[in-house]
């Protein structure tokens, strides 16, 4: 069951370069699982916006989105007090009961955002998350003291070097031992080499143009071993053994 | 006083003439999950063909000032699967007469979606679809010459019990010679427009947006150029048309009925808001109030 609501903004400020963090007020009981998405209704783009939603509480969602194009630069210049039409509930999330004691979470650039949520509930649980965040450079990157203020174990990699670890995520991981199993979202080659070098079981965030954002479309429809998905309804976080790259 | 809101297609009658159209609304389902869709008029279901089809490469939408383009490529799990799958879903939730879409590469194979489809009680209206633009050799290309039209639309008509509503491209010369021919043929009714083929460039990567360069151009944009056709099919032809193009809000519908439409299609609106039908269907009550329309079919065609 999905609903569209209202929402009016309380806060809309940047994080790190292009990279901004919006808190809606509005109704939440339609959201269920940490990688699920929000769809917004931006005045001036004909179709919504899909982005993930980093946390959530009783009335409140608290999303963090990068300017790409028209509509990501036309949210960073509303101010606190406008209102958004918005789809909520969207996708399917990600699945902590596979995680294990120490679970890996794996994110790239804004696909960092939904692990803050996935981590707070694994740590919920009980589990140890271990957190790599991987940016371009050190003016890219947010949210590594979030996640040790959650209590997880965080890494940090940046491309340039500038930051953490020189290289990717993937030469943390290298360096890591005894994890259960991993979450990973994040761009397309980022998920690639993560899919090639992780060996435990794990599941993956996919990032797909979409047309309505809800099954109705099939504008994001991908390939798996399972038979024709879409990203925005059976995704966007897909197991490991369903993906053909 | 009551206003009414119903039409009758071919002797199906609807409670209004709202449908959602091909594409738009997958096969009804979906929508179940928003509002109870026993509001709608009917149901245009998602483009059926024999076999299971993936579809095009992604990215497959781009969007467009006022509207979108998309490129699915008659994505369906093909007629047996609709058949023995989706409508059991559909039919759950959706207790009114369904719209089936059929589309094809070949005469064979229409007639023989057409024939399997025809034996289903719950769909009371085939429309043949000979107007995707997404796809090759077949779709577009019996819908762009009246001769193939009338062709498949004989072929059709032959094993089919049930009305035959023939869907039109708009990416023709003389869209009312292409109607004629369907109505020679036997069409029952005429369903315009589908898509405009269109296309856009990405500036920071030089190259279409689109995977396979172009696709389908819809939404409210589209509206006159849809209302010019409906309205220009609607003399030459005299069987119904149902109006589909760009319509997002009640003053669209009079607008398409007034051009001729006995009822029309609501499609790229979905995609942006699912509670776009349900909300036409109960504004439009309040907008024939404000322009003294007791009976909705009293205007079909007054604008000629």
């Amino acid at each position: 069951m999905y609903k569209n609501d209202i929402y009016e903004i309380l806060e809309n400020r940047i994080l790190a370069k292009d990279v901004y963090k919006m808190i809606l007020k509005g109704e939440t009981k339609y959201i269920k699982a940490p990688g699920q998405f929000i769809n917004l209704k931006i005045n001036g783009c004909y179709l919504r916006r899909p982005i993930s939603i980093s946390d959530y509480d009783e009335n409140t969602i608290t999303i963090i989105y990068k300017i790409f194009g028209k509509g990501t630069e036309i949210m960073s210049k509303m101010n606190i007090g406008e209102k958004i039409d918005i789809l909520t509930g969207l996708g399917n999330g990600f699945d902590t009961s596979l995680s294990g004691q120490t679970p890996l979470l794996i994110a790239g650039g804004v696909g960092v955002p939904p692990m803050y949520r996935l981590c707070k509930e694994l740590l919920k649980d009980g589990k140890k998350p271990i957190v790599v965040l991987g940016f371009n450079s050190k003016e890219d990157a947010f949210y590594e003291d979030e996640f040790k203020n959650l209590g997880a174990e965080v890494y940090v990699s940046t491309a340039d070097g500038s930051y953490g670890t020189k290289g990717f995520v993937t030469d943390v991981i290298r360096n890591l031992k005894d994890y259960t199993y991993y979450y990973a979202c994040g761009p397309m080659p980022m998920l690639k080499a993560v899919y090639d070098i992780v060996q435990t079981d794990g599941e993956l965030s996919f990032e797909e143009r979409m047309g309505c954002g809800f099954g109705a479309c099939m504008g994001c429809s991908i390939q798996t071993t399972e038979g024709t998905k879409r990203v925005c309804k059976e995704g966007p976080v897909f197991r490991k053994e369903e993906i053909i790259w | 006083m009551v206003k009414d809101l119903s039409v009758t297609l071919s002797g199906v009658k609807l409670d209004n003439p709202i449908i959602p159209a091909s594409g738009t609304f997958g096969f009804g389902y979906e929508f179940a999950d928003f509002y109870d869709i026993n509001c709608l008029g009917s149901i245009s279901l998602k483009g059926t063909t024999k076999d299971e089809r993936y579809g095009n490469k992604l990215p497959r939408i781009a969007e467009c000032e006022r509207g979108l383009i998309n490129s699915i490529g008659l994505q369906n799990p093909g007629i047996d699967k609709v058949i023995s799958e989706e409508l059991p879903k559909i039919r759950k939730v959706f207790k009114k007469p369904l719209i089936a879409n059929i589309s094809g590469f070949s005469i064979e194979e229409y007639v023989h979606n057409c024939e399997k489809i025809d034996k289903e009680e719950q769909i009371e209206i085939i429309e043949l679809n000979i107007s995707c633009p997404n796809v090759n050799h077949g779709g577009m290309a019996f819908g762009t010459s009246p001769e193939a039209a009338k062709e498949v639309t004989e072929a059709v008509k032959k094993v089919t019990t049930k009305p035959l509503y023939v869907k039109l491209t708009p990416n023709v010369t003389n869209i009312a010679e292409i109607a004629k021919a369907c109505e020679q043929g036997g069409a029952d009714g005429i369903v315009l427009i589908n898509t405009l083929l269109g296309m856009r460039i990405n500036l920071k990567t030089r190259k279409p947006v689109i995977a396979n360069k172009m696709g389908g151009f819809s939404g409210p944009a589209i509206f006159p150029v849809a209302l010019r056709m409906v309205y220009q099919v609607y003399e030459a032809v005299n069987i119904p048309i149902i109006g589909v193009g760009g319509i997002e809000k009640a003053e669209d519908v009079i607008e398409m009925m007034l051009a001729g439409a006995t009822a029309v299609e609501i499609g790229a609106a979905n995609l942006v808001n699912p509670y776009a039908c349900k909300e036409i269907i109960e504004e439009l009550p309040k907008v024939m109030e404000k322009y003294k329309i007791e009976k909705l079919t009293d205007i079909i065609g007054k604008a000629h």
